[in-house]
């Protein structure tokens, strides 16, 4: 099965999603900049988002008789919303941390370490 | 407020006094003054309150019972025709006997109720209440006063020269005048408990109390072993009795289910019948009868029978009711009273010091000379008496034979071994014994008021001789009697005091005139064995009576020939008798308050009725004034009334035969000691083997410790052998047996157990410290982890749908 041949469907999305998705653990575990480890969240937490309103979208349901069909849409937005809070907490965080030890580079926060 | 409100009251506060003056010298006596001394005014004051309470008490008695006399009423020792008391119908009754006053019974205060068992503190009062405690306190206040004097060495620090000390000189001690005061009150609080008590497991109670006391007091030197052993033997000897009347207690307790003396009023037309009513009732003339309890009790076997048979329970009730009193006719129960009686006897046996358990008393001696005023007087001695007083009503002739005979053995071998002891409160513990024989010889023979008579009687001259001799012992020294002699002019007032005593317990008087106080008890007492003798068929009432005459003349003999070794002839210790001097006033003032005593109690009071044996009638147990008649076990058993003895054929006689015998004694006395006319040596030579035998107290000790003492002590020494021998063995065995069981058992724990424990532990250890190693503390590498394993996570999962959940539909229907 060829996807460049197949009209657009969710297993598109799918794999779309799947390659933010993994782009952004990638960019987590590989940057040492706090400030790159975030934007690996972001990437990561896009992918998902794109799941989710691949799955909402009518055009892609089987069944939009019984509902209207926005529960994927509701929840992406959540998911903007919750990024963008999380984005301030992390970045408050990356900024005390830089306070305490004069860098963010995030090897350098090891002192819970076992 | 009436008398039945107003005795208990005045009574119980007399009572209880003691008591509180015994708690008060308990946690506070050593710091009463100097060397305690505030605690001997502390009981004295007690005593004398509770004196001056009985005193009142006993005035108040007076006035609101009057003795009134009345024709003597025909009893059951007349009704049986058939009896051997037929001769008293004749009109042989002279003059009135006196009017019985009902007494006063109630409870205090009630301690516990368990279904129908009831332990009160209760209270029978009568006229013999009301004298006994007249007579205790006072006895006991005079002591009290006396021991000031006597005990005043134990103020300070004492040197004991009887008991070495651990460096070889005499030991000295700390003093202990507080403790002395301590016990005796407890003992009055202790006698007045039992004279008040109104039943019998009070009574009980108070007994062992007055028992124990005495233990104390006996061994108030406890560091002699003298004293020791005395105490101990009173102790001991005691509780033999004491196991008599418990049996007494259980027959009367198990077939009654009361101890109760009196009827008590429980609530308004409520009254509960006492042991008194319950055989002697009113229903029944005051008869001596089995109770209806007690004869079932005795016919359970037929009872049961009944309850087989009868149809219904009530069918049985009514079938027992109807023959009771034939089962009581064929005598069913009547052992068990005799049971009852003859065990509360055996206490009074031990308490009373009565043959045959008069051995502890003489060592009692070990005492302090008050003590042994206190014990032999007024208290321990008394109760025993005094108990068979009480319980008269419930006492069958044939125990009331027991008593006389009991009595009378008692008194003859008392005074046999008085007659040549030595030391002198030896003399007068021997004297205590035989007169206690001869209260309970004329309780046994019906004499109940002369027996009682007597005790009061006793009480006060013997309180006096024994105070009497402590001053002479106080003043030498010593209580030898061959080391005294002349000691009248340095101590005349001590001499001439002791003198009324010893004239006193003689009996002495002017025949059918006047004369002191033992004159008219010891009278009446050999009147009525006289008038026993005459009513029995039996030769055994002549040999009684034969027996307390021979012994009357013994008794003025032994009294006088302690008075003539003490205070007459030639001084026999010089040194003794350059030491002696007078005693203190307060020692004397005591001595002469107990003469006059001695010297007056028996006088009747000019132009009226008023005297102390007709006051001790007015308590007379209802239902024995007419004496009684026959045995149901024995046939010629006889007690006969009392009033028959003062008929002028019985009475005179008897009084000019005590006199004459009395006389007798103390010529042969004089003649012995006063005179030397007859050498005692060459008599004590010319009958060796008797005055032997007579000087070592006819072999008594020496018997039971051969018979009783030394067997329980080989036995005890068998048992001590199997303990040691066999169950110490046993038990070391078992315990070598546990402590190598626990050696396995603490190997196995350690190899076993610990090690799998410890393994565990290990285990746990070091999978912590590989996890350790994940937490690297590198935020990448988590995030890498955490990667990994949802991929991880993922994989596993599918391949378990691949091969379990896929192969589990391949393999559905």
């Amino acid at each position: 099965m060829n996807l460049l041949t197949q009209p657009v469907g969710p297993m598109h999305y799918l794999l779309v999603g799947a390659v933010l998705f993994v782009c952004g653990v990638i960019c987590m575990t590989a940057k040492r900049n706090a400030l790159g480890v975030l934007m690996g969240i972001e990437l990561v937490l896009n992918g998902a988002t794109l799941n989710f309103v691949a799955f909402g979208s009518r055009f892609l349901r089987g069944d939009s008789a019984s509902s209207l069909g926005l529960d994927g849409q509701l929840m992406a937005l959540f998911v903007i919303v919750l990024a963008a809070a999380e984005a301030a907490v992390a970045l408050a965080i990356a900024l005390n941390f830089y306070h305490t030890h004069a860098t963010i580079d995030v090897d350098d926060a090891s002192e819970l370490k076992g | 407020m009436t008398l039945d409100r107003l005795l208990p009251l005045l009574l119980g506060l007399a009572w209880l006094l003691p008591l509180a003056s015994f708690a008060a010298i308990v946690f506070f006596g050593p710091r009463m003054g100097k060397g305690g001394k505030g605690a001997g005014y502390v009981a004295t004051a007690a005593i004398g309150l509770a004196m001056v309470l009985s005193l009142v008490a006993l005035g108040g008695w007076l006035l609101g019972n009057p003795v009134t006399l009345i024709e003597p009423t025909a009893g059951p020792a007349e009704e049986h025709a058939e009896g051997p008391a037929e001769g008293h119908a004749e009109g042989l009754a002279a003059g009135k006997v006196v009017e019985i006053v009902r007494p006063i019974a109630g409870n205090w205060y009630t301690l516990a109720e368990f279904g129908s068992l009831r332990l009160t503190i209760g209270y029978y009062i009568d006229a013999l209440t009301v004298v006994m405690f007249a007579m205790v306190t006072l006895v006991a206040f005079c002591i009290h006063v006396y021991s000031f004097g006597y005990m005043h060495e134990e103020l300070d620090e004492v040197t004991d020269p009887m008991v070495t000390a651990d460096d070889g000189g005499p030991l000295r001690r700390p003093g202990r005048f507080h403790r002395f005061f301590q016990y005796l009150s407890l003992f009055c609080f202790s006698m007045l408990g039992l004279v008040v008590a109104g039943n019998l497991a009070m009574v009980f109670v108070f007994w062992e109390l007055v028992g124990i006391c005495s233990y104390f007091l006996i061994g108030f030197y406890h560091e002699r072993s003298t004293a020791t052993n005395a105490a101990n033997k009173a102790f001991i000897v005691n509780r033999v009795g004491d196991f008599g009347m418990l049996v007494g207690l259980m027959a009367l307790w198990g077939a009654l289910g009361t101890l109760a003396f009196g009827n008590v009023r429980e609530a308004p037309g409520r009254v509960s019948r006492g042991v008194f009513r319950l055989v002697r009732s009113a229903e029944n003339d005051y008869r001596l009868t089995v109770p209806d309890r007690m004869v079932r009790q005795a016919a359970r076997a037929e009872v049961e029978k009944i309850y087989r048979t009868a149809p219904t329970r009530r069918d049985a009730e009514e079938q027992i009711a109807g023959k009771i009193p034939e089962w009581r006719d064929e005598g069913y129960g009547y052992w068990l009273l005799v049971i009852a009686g003859l065990g509360i006897f055996c206490g009074c046996v031990g308490k009373s010091a009565q043959f045959p358990l008069h051995v502890w008393l003489p060592d009692a001696m070990e005492g302090p000379t008050p003590v042994s005023a206190l014990i032999h007087a007024a208290t321990m001695v008394a109760a025993g008496v005094y108990l068979v007083g009480r319980f008269y009503p419930v006492f069958t002739p044939e125990v009331l034979l027991v008593i006389a005979v009991v009595g009378c053995v008692t008194l003859f071998i008392a005074a046999t071994i008085a007659l040549v002891a030595t030391d002198i409160k030896r003399v007068l513990a021997y004297s205590t014994v035989s007169q206690l024989g001869y209260m309970m010889f004329a309780l046994g023979l019906g004499g109940w008021r002369a027996g009682l008579f007597h005790l009061v009687n006793h009480a006060f001259f013997k309180a006096l001789l024994f105070l009497g001799s402590g001053s002479v012992i106080h003043a030498t020294g010593t209580n030898e009697m061959p080391r005294m002699g002349g000691l009248l002019k340095k101590m005349p007032w001590t001499a001439y005091t002791m003198l009324a005593g010893c004239l006193a317990i003689s009996g002495a008087g002017v025949p059918l005139v006047i004369g002191l106080s033992g004159y008219y008890s010891k009278d009446a007492i050999l009147a009525q064995a006289l008038s026993a003798w005459r009513a029995g068929s039996s030769p055994v009432y002549a040999v009684l009576c034969v027996v307390a005459m021979g012994a009357a003349a013994l008794t003025a003999f032994y009294m006088f020939r302690l008075w003539y070794l003490t205070f007459l002839g030639r001084p026999r210790d010089h040194h003794v008798f350059e030491h002696a001097h007078e005693s203190p006033k307060v020692m004397v003032a005591p001595l002469v308050v107990l003469a006059v005593f001695s010297v007056i109690s028996g006088w009747p009071v000019l132009l009226t009725n008023l005297s102390l044996t007709n006051v001790l009638d007015q308590a007379r147990p209802k239902g024995t004034e007419a004496g009684s008649a026959g045995g149901v076990l024995i046939p010629w058993l006889t007690a006969p009334a009392e009033h028959l003895a003062e008929d002028h054929a019985i009475h005179v006689p008897a009084s000019l035969l005590a006199f004459a015998l009395a006389l007798a004694g103390f010529l042969v006395a004089t003649a012995f000691y006063g005179v030397r006319r007859i050498d005692p040596d060459r008599v004590r030579r010319a009958c060796a083997p008797v005055y032997r035998f007579l000087r070592n107290k006819w072999w008594f000790d020496e018997l039971y410790g051969a018979v009783f003492v030394r067997p329980a002590m080989r036995i005890s020494g068998w048992i001590a052998a199997v303990d040691r021998e066999g169950i110490d063995r046993f038990v070391d065995g078992l315990a070598g047996l546990c402590r190598r069981v626990s050696v396995l058992d603490d190997w196995i724990d350690r190899t076993f157990v610990d090690r799998t424990v410890d393994r565990i532990a290990q285990g746990v250890h070091a999978a912590g410290l590989w996890l350790r190693t994940f937490q690297t503390g590198r935020l990448r590498s988590y995030v890498l982890l955490v990667a990994v394993g949802t991929v991880g996570g993922f994989i596993i999962v599918s391949v378990y749908w691949q091969f379990v959940l896929a192969g589990h539909g391949r393999m559905g229907p």
